[in-house]
């Protein structure tokens, strides 16, 4: 793995990536982790400037449970590559918030493989991103042959703060099974001219109102993790900074 | 005692084609202590009037001017409403009810009105109100409106029928306890029992207290039912933008009874 090339902008995982920010990083050593037949594990990752780009591989056993949690912001450049590998019946999770703002340039890019029959697989990627602030999703679903009672869900959206800022989001979905449930969701949008009206008609200044409101988008990301209240406080502090 | 004074207004409203003006000379002046219903036909201008009061972006004044005296005080106190920003407006006194309240996905009602509440605390410098005070508060004001206080632990007007909506508005401005409403169509989409409810609240809410300052309050509705409940002290006729005609409460009668061309020619 180490001795890999600088990618290209013609890698797809890496065509939206700041390669410039990349290349005195690479190449990034793969973490790996594996969860045993029936065990169960989580992580939170909160994105700082120790370790901008991050590669982790995932490996459930049988019926194993994982739940990953991801507060990407903060960085000029913060990626994180995630492969994941599910065994039969094995659960993964995950819910992360990319916020940016200024040229930073956040990016979130999984393939999550269901390679054993009955797995399920959840994630959930709330993007907010202001000035000229980049933030990209690319997600694979690969659910091999055989592979059959799998079930597999991606919701991700993004919120524009400012014109200027991008959001890519790129869902994909492989079956090569029969009996499987795979859905995907993706939307891009700006925060309700209305809503924000109506909440300023009541008193709340703009930056509060867009924080109110942003802090109900982005729940969902975090929402049952272990450590909910501090992952929000976090988060919150940063979109503070966003509005 | 003069509350709202507004004089000559202009407005325009910005579309696909450009900027439409739809306010076109309109002067009008509240009282601190009464209350004007203003009606007329579809597009002469009424909601027009309750966004530029309430400073809705889109909404342009072109001329003219409104003032607002929040608070009654010796000597000219008034302030120039226009020259506030829409949260400004609401921590000033001035309350906005919508015709179409908005739904706000994921923030819960009590979120939103704690904030509201102790937003318009801050600016006025007072102390925020605690989560037990502001509860204590919410549950009064939704008991005298008969509204279920479960319903506010829900998102804001998320899943709430037209009339639970504009029963919330007015819970929240019993919340809000304004001194100046602007309450835009408040009656459509009332059944005749939440009609009644509804008009009670206006009048408990901004009808002067023993005691409590007095307040003013600007009613648009289509319709002459509220006005049974809501007794104005004037009634408006507002068409192409203007003031055409004033009356007491017989011209909303007369109204119902031969309609706008009739009564405004």
């Amino acid at each position: 793995m180490t001795a890999l090339a600088l990618p290209t902008r013609r890698d797809e995982d890496f065509r939206y990536a700041d390669l410039a920010a990349l290349a005195p990083l690479w190449p990034v050593a793969v973490e790996a982790i594996d969860v045993a037949a029936g065990e169960s594990g989580a992580l939170t990752i909160v994105a700082s400037a120790d370790a901008p780009v991050r590669s982790l591989a995932i490996t459930l056993g049988a019926g194993a449970r994982f739940d990953l949690r991801i507060l990407n912001a903060g960085l000029a450049y913060g990626r994180i590559g995630l492969t994941v590998t599910l065994g039969e019946a094995a659960d993964f999770a995950l819910g992360a918030a990319q916020l940016g703002r200024g040229s930073e340039t956040l990016e979130i890019v999984s393939t999550v493989h269901h390679a054993a029959p009955n797995a399920t697989s959840r994630q959930v990627i709330r993007s907010v991103l202001a000035g000229a602030a980049t933030g990209t999703y690319l997600g694979k679903v690969a659910v091999a042959r055989g592979a059959d009672g799998t079930d597999a869900g991606q919701s991700v959206r993004a919120m524009l703060l400012d014109r200027t800022a991008t959001a890519n989001a790129k869902p994909e979905l492989e079956i090569y099974a029969d009996d499987v449930k795979c859905a995907h969701g993706c939307a891009v949008g700006e925060l309700d001219a209305n809503a924000l009206f109506y909440m300023a008609s009541r008193g709340i200044a703009p930056a509060e109102a867009k924080r109110l409101m942003l802090q109900a988008f982005i729940a969902e990301a975090f929402v049952g993790a272990a450590d909910e209240a501090a992952l929000t406080e976090a988060a919150l502090a940063r979109l503070g900074e966003l509005v | 005692m003069t509350m709202l004074k507004i004089d000559n207004l202009h407005a325009t409203v910005g579309g696909v084609s450009g900027p439409r003006p739809i306010l076109k000379g309109l002067s009008l002046t509240v009282n601190a202590g009464e209350i004007h219903a203003i009606m007329g036909p579809n597009g002469a201008g009424k909601s027009t009037l309750a966004y530029v009061l309430g400073g809705r972006p889109g909404y342009e004044v072109t001329g003219g001017s409104v003032h607002f005296s929040p608070l009654p005080r010796e000597g000219d106190q008034s302030i120039d409403l226009l020259a506030l920003a829409p949260h400004e407006r609401a921590a000033a006194g001035l309350f906005l009810g919508f015709q179409y309240p908005v739904e706000i996905p994921g923030v819960s009602f009590v979120q939103f009105l704690r904030e509201s509440l102790n937003s318009q605390r801050k600016a006025r410098g007072e102390a925020p109100l605690s989560g037990g005070e502001f509860l204590k508060l919410a549950r009064e004001q939704a008991a005298l409106l008969r509204f279920d206080m479960e319903m506010l632990k829900r998102p804001v007007n998320m899943g709430f029928s037209g009339g639970e909506k504009k029963r919330a508005e007015m819970v929240q401005m019993g919340i809000l306890d304004p001194t100046f409403a602007v309450l835009d169509e408040t009656d459509s989409g009332l059944d005749i029992d939440a009609l009644r409810v509804v008009g009670d609240g206006i009048n408990a809410i901004m009808r002067q207290k023993a005691g409590g300052p007095n307040k003013g309050v600007l009613l648009i509705t289509h319709y002459q039912r509220l006005l049974d409940y809501v007794r104005p002290d004037f009634v408006h006729i507002l068409s192409d933008g203007r003031i055409v005609k004033t009356g007491g409460p017989e011209l909303a009668l007369q109204l119902e009874a031969e309609g706008y061309e009739a009564v405004a020619a």
